[in-house]
């Protein structure tokens, strides 16, 4: 271990030896520059910069949560938490269950947070008891769990017995694929609170607060007794085994948080959107945020709320605002959905190289 | 015995600026069993390793001086290299692959092949196996070791004392073997294959192959060897004919450095009788440092010292008694007995450990000084908290005042501290662990290894600052060290510790020749009774 923290140490010595890049890291400059580079072009491009703002914000606020959800896996040794998917059907079953009971509006969404956070809980668990069984191969452990449950849960979302009208197909059993959540008075809702324009750009007031407010609370936790002691655990667990701590019980508890804030992410992602996804729109949706935070600077090993804060804007940033940039310069192609499959999944490539040898 | 076979001719060797070996002389004769004894840390794995050509000596700049084999200068670059001009060597652990045969074994990668069609076309890698010739060089081998064992039979589920037996057969069935090198080959055998071994290698000699012989048994030596070379420091001590010598001299060779004793101030210190810890028959499955029934009484307010060669068990006590490898037997600590195996009620109880490995379990790298320091009272104690009803939370400034405290009280030289643990230097790093140990407020201090990677002027100051907390805050220590010098500078008894138990209980005022026979696991008063 020792060995391979001295190589890691030597690599990042010769590649990296100006200050600045040590401190930020690599890839996030390089996506920070390319992040400048598109906006400039945009500007060149005469394209609306309100607007463009307005959306990054917008996109910004929205993936937030989901980002922050690695920041406990990662920080309790699991590795970021590519069962990302687990949490966000918690939310997803929220959601159907809270329409499906007649709900609108704030208090829809009131009773599809307090629902979710229970299914969270009890997912979160057992996702917990799993990677315990599996220490050394939780990545991969976690992004089949991930999928599978995802595939299980399309056999759900088709045979449950859901009778709400603003679900259901036309015709046939069954949840539709796109579910609106204008129709339950639920669109944009935290979005729209206390938001404003400044020189033609929405602030989603709402969704930002949301988004810093949780942000703040994780910070927090991680300044407790246990969360120090999850830490502990995380980055060095056989020191944490001799000071008495419960390794285990920890792991638990960091995957716990980590799924109950996949849920709030969705939801918060879905009401901002309008709309969520059943089915398979849960399947990739663990990349990106595993991406996001990576971008910020975290590893597979380390992440802080910094992280999830800066990735989270350069990513989201750098995707919202090529997409006009690229659609404009490439018309006809889809460049600008290329170029985020290379970032996403490149970084994440670039992250896993990095992890030290199986842990134990 | 006849002509020279190998001279090794003022060898010496730096890592990093740190002289290892200083001007080694050495003549090993055909058919000579030369003995080469020293404690950890002497220098003999460096020495072996030039006479090899291990990768980690030209890594660090190679060494000085030259090695002649036959009368010829030589330097190897390689293992390989050292291995086709005759030269072998036994390992303590064993290489050898379970699921294959003895023969297969014997010759891995050294395999006899007849040609045939494919490897016509494809080449002498695919050439098929002549077992026949085989298995008859792998039993000649055998033979030589006077093994009546079927050599296709399957190495896994062989007693350990055949596995060494089958690696010496390798070494001997390659052709032209001159020099073959036993490093502890005794140290996994018992009482009868040694004697088998020790014959065999007798054998060996007889046939004309010059043997360096490494072991700590020192009876062993006496018994098989003709000449014997001792290192200490680094330094070649002496090289004599084994009988002109005896055990007695050979363990005060060995050991003797300067003691000094500096135990001023120590009269105002009183230990009481009480006894404040008692380990009995105490087992420890601690890889490579296996505690097989150690058995000891602390007496409150003293420091004592647990030493031994490597491998003996010494490091397994008190991580057993921390519950970080698994142990059984009984510990009592203040009259109560100890759970085993369960470190969080070791700390409840009021027991702090500095382990060996600083790095591994002793701190958090990427944590900040503050933290490293009060973590595990805050786990255990809940000290350092903010409490909000269901909720603790860090209490930062009292966490930063009282970690100023340390780093001032142990000049723990940082930035801040706020600074990672991981970029301190190892003398600081130690002494971050040693905040955090004395932050818990312990009635009883383990220390492992407590130099261990420290420069001299660090050195100093841990071993004042044990005897400082020792005598004014009247802790019981229990100090687990290799270094023999520094036990003897601060303990009042030293429990020698040889093969997983307790050897004898030696004052420190104890002649170099008692400490060196009780860690050679010779009775003392047997032998020196013959040899005074």
């Amino acid at each position: 271990m020792l060995k391979n923290e001295d190589k890691q140490n030597n690599t990042v010595k010769k590649n990296l030896d100006i200050p600045i890049v040590k401190s930020i890291g690599l890839p996030t400059l390089i996506i920070a520059a390319f992040f400048l580079l598109v906006m400039i072009t945009a500007a060149v491009l005469k394209q609306s910069l309100p607007i463009l703002i307005s959306d990054i914000l917008r996109r910004f606020g929205m993936n937030g949560v989901l980002v922050l959800a690695m920041v406990p896996a990662i920080k309790s040794g699991t590795g970021p938490n590519f069962a990302l998917p687990l949490g966000i059907i918690c939310g997803l079953l929220a959601w159907t269950i809270g329409i499906e009971m007649g709900f609108v509006g704030f208090k829809l969404l009131l009773i599809t947070s307090a629902i979710a956070t229970v299914f969270a809980v009890a997912t979160g668990y057992f996702y917990g008891k799993l990677l315990n069984a599996v220490k050394g191969a939780e990545m991969t452990i976690a992004t089949y769990t991930g999928f599978s449950t995802v595939a299980l849960m399309s056999l759900v979302w088709l045979m449950a017995p859901f009778k709400s009208k603003q679900m259901g197909w036309m015709m046939g059993k069954g949840l539709r694929e796109t579910i609106k959540l204008d129709g339950v008075n639920a669109g944009e809702i935290i979005n729209n609170f206390l938001s404003f324009e400044i020189i033609g750009i929405k602030i989603p007031t709402g969704l930002l607060l949301t988004f810093f407010a949780f942000c703040f609370l994780v910070w927090l936790f991680f300044r407790t007794k246990t969360g120090v002691a999850i830490i502990a655990g995380g980055s060095n667990p056989a020191f944490a085994a001799a000071a008495g701590i419960d390794i285990d019980k920890n792991r638990i508890i960091a995957n716990i948080l980590s799924t109950v804030l996949g849920a709030y992410g969705i939801i918060l992602y879905s009401q901002s959107y309008g709309f969520f996804q059943l089915y398979s729109g849960p399947l990739m949706m663990a990349f990106p945020a595993v991406a996001g935070v990576l971008i910020g600077g975290a590893t597979a090993s380390k992440a802080n709320i910094s992280h999830v804060i800066i990735g989270t804007f350069l990513l989201q940033g750098l995707l919202t605002a090529s997409m006009p940039v690229a659609n404009q310069l490439f018309a006809g192609t889809d460049l600008s959905e290329i170029m985020r499959v290379i970032l996403q999944n490149g970084i994440i490539l670039y992250a896993l190289t990095q992890v030290k040898g199986g842990g134990k | 015995m006849g002509d020279i076979l190998l001279t090794i001719k003022n060898v010496s060797k730096e890592f990093y600026g740190n002289q290892v070996l200083k001007d080694i002389n050495m003549e090993i004769k055909k058919g000579e069993i030369h003995a080469l004894i020293g404690e950890n840390g002497a220098g003999k794995s460096t020495l072996m390793n030039i006479l090899f050509g291990m990768p980690v000596i030209h890594e660090t700049g190679g060494y000085q001086g030259s090695i002649e084999l036959d009368g010829k200068e030589v330097m190897f670059n390689s293992p390989h290299e050292a291995m086709s001009h005759g030269i072998g060597m036994v390992h303590q652990e064993f290489m050898l692959i379970p699921g294959f045969t003895i023969t297969e074994n014997i010759k891995i990668n050294r395999e006899l092949t007849n040609p045939n069609m494919v490897s016509r076309i494809f080449g002498k890698q695919y050439e098929s196996l002549d077992m026949k010739r085989m298995n008859s060089d792998a039993r000649k081998a055998l033979d030589i070791m006077g093994m009546s064992i079927e050599e296709y039979t399957l190495v896994a589920g062989l007693p350990v004392g055949h596995m060494q037996f089958i690696e010496i057969a390798r070494e001997i069935d390659k052709t032209g073997i001159k020099l073959l090198v036993f490093d502890e080959p005794t140290a996994v055998l018992t009482e009868s294959e040694t004697q088998n071994l020790l014959a065999a290698i007798q054998k060996l000699a007889a046939q004309g192959i010059g043997i360096i012989f490494i072991s700590h048994r020192l009876e062993e030596i006496m018994q098989v060897s003709h000449r014997v070379t001792i290192l200490r420091d680094g330094e070649h001590v002496v090289t004599k004919d084994t009988k002109d010598t005896n055990v007695y001299e050979i363990a005060e060779l060995m050991v003797g450095r300067k003691v000094s004793l500096d135990r001023s101030g120590s009269d105002s210190r009183r230990i009481s009788d009480e006894i404040v810890l008692s380990i009995k028959n105490l087992e420890v499955k601690m890889p490579g440092e296996e505690v097989k029934g150690f058995d000891l009484d602390v007496r409150k307010g003293e420091i004592i010292g647990i030493g031994g060669l490597a491998g003996q068990g010494k490091l397994g006590v008190a991580n057993g008694i921390m519950g970080i490898f698994p142990a059984r037997g009984q510990v009592i600590y203040e009259g109560r007995p100890l759970e085993l195996n369960n470190p969080r009620g070791a700390i409840t109880a009021g027991i702090s450990f500095l382990s060996e490995d600083r790095k591994g379990v002793g701190l958090l790298l990427d944590e900040s000084i503050e933290i490293n320091t009060v973590f595990t009272s805050m786990q255990i104690h809940k000290e350092f908290l903010h409490n909000l009803g269901f909720i603790r939370i860090m209490d930062s400034q009292k966490i930063r005042n009282h970690t100023n405290k340390m780093i001032k009280d142990l000049d723990i030289r940082c930035t801040s501290s706020l600074q990672h643990a991981g970029s301190l230097s190892g003398g600081n790093q130690q002494k971050v662990c040693m905040a955090r140990a004395l932050t818990q407020k312990p009635k009883l201090l383990l220390v492992s290894e407590p130099t261990r990677g420290i420069d001299i002027g660090a050195k100093k100051l841990i071993l004042d600052l044990l005897k400082s907390l020792n005598e004014e805050q009247g802790m019981t220590i229990v100090m687990t060290s290799s270094e023999l010098a520094e036990l003897r500078s601060i303990c009042d008894r030293i429990a020698i510790v040889c093969d997983g138990k307790v050897k004898g209980i030696l004052s420190p005022e104890a002649s170099n020749a008692e400490f060196g026979l009780m860690m050679s696991g010779v009775h003392a008063d047997s032998q020196m009774g013959g040899a005074e």
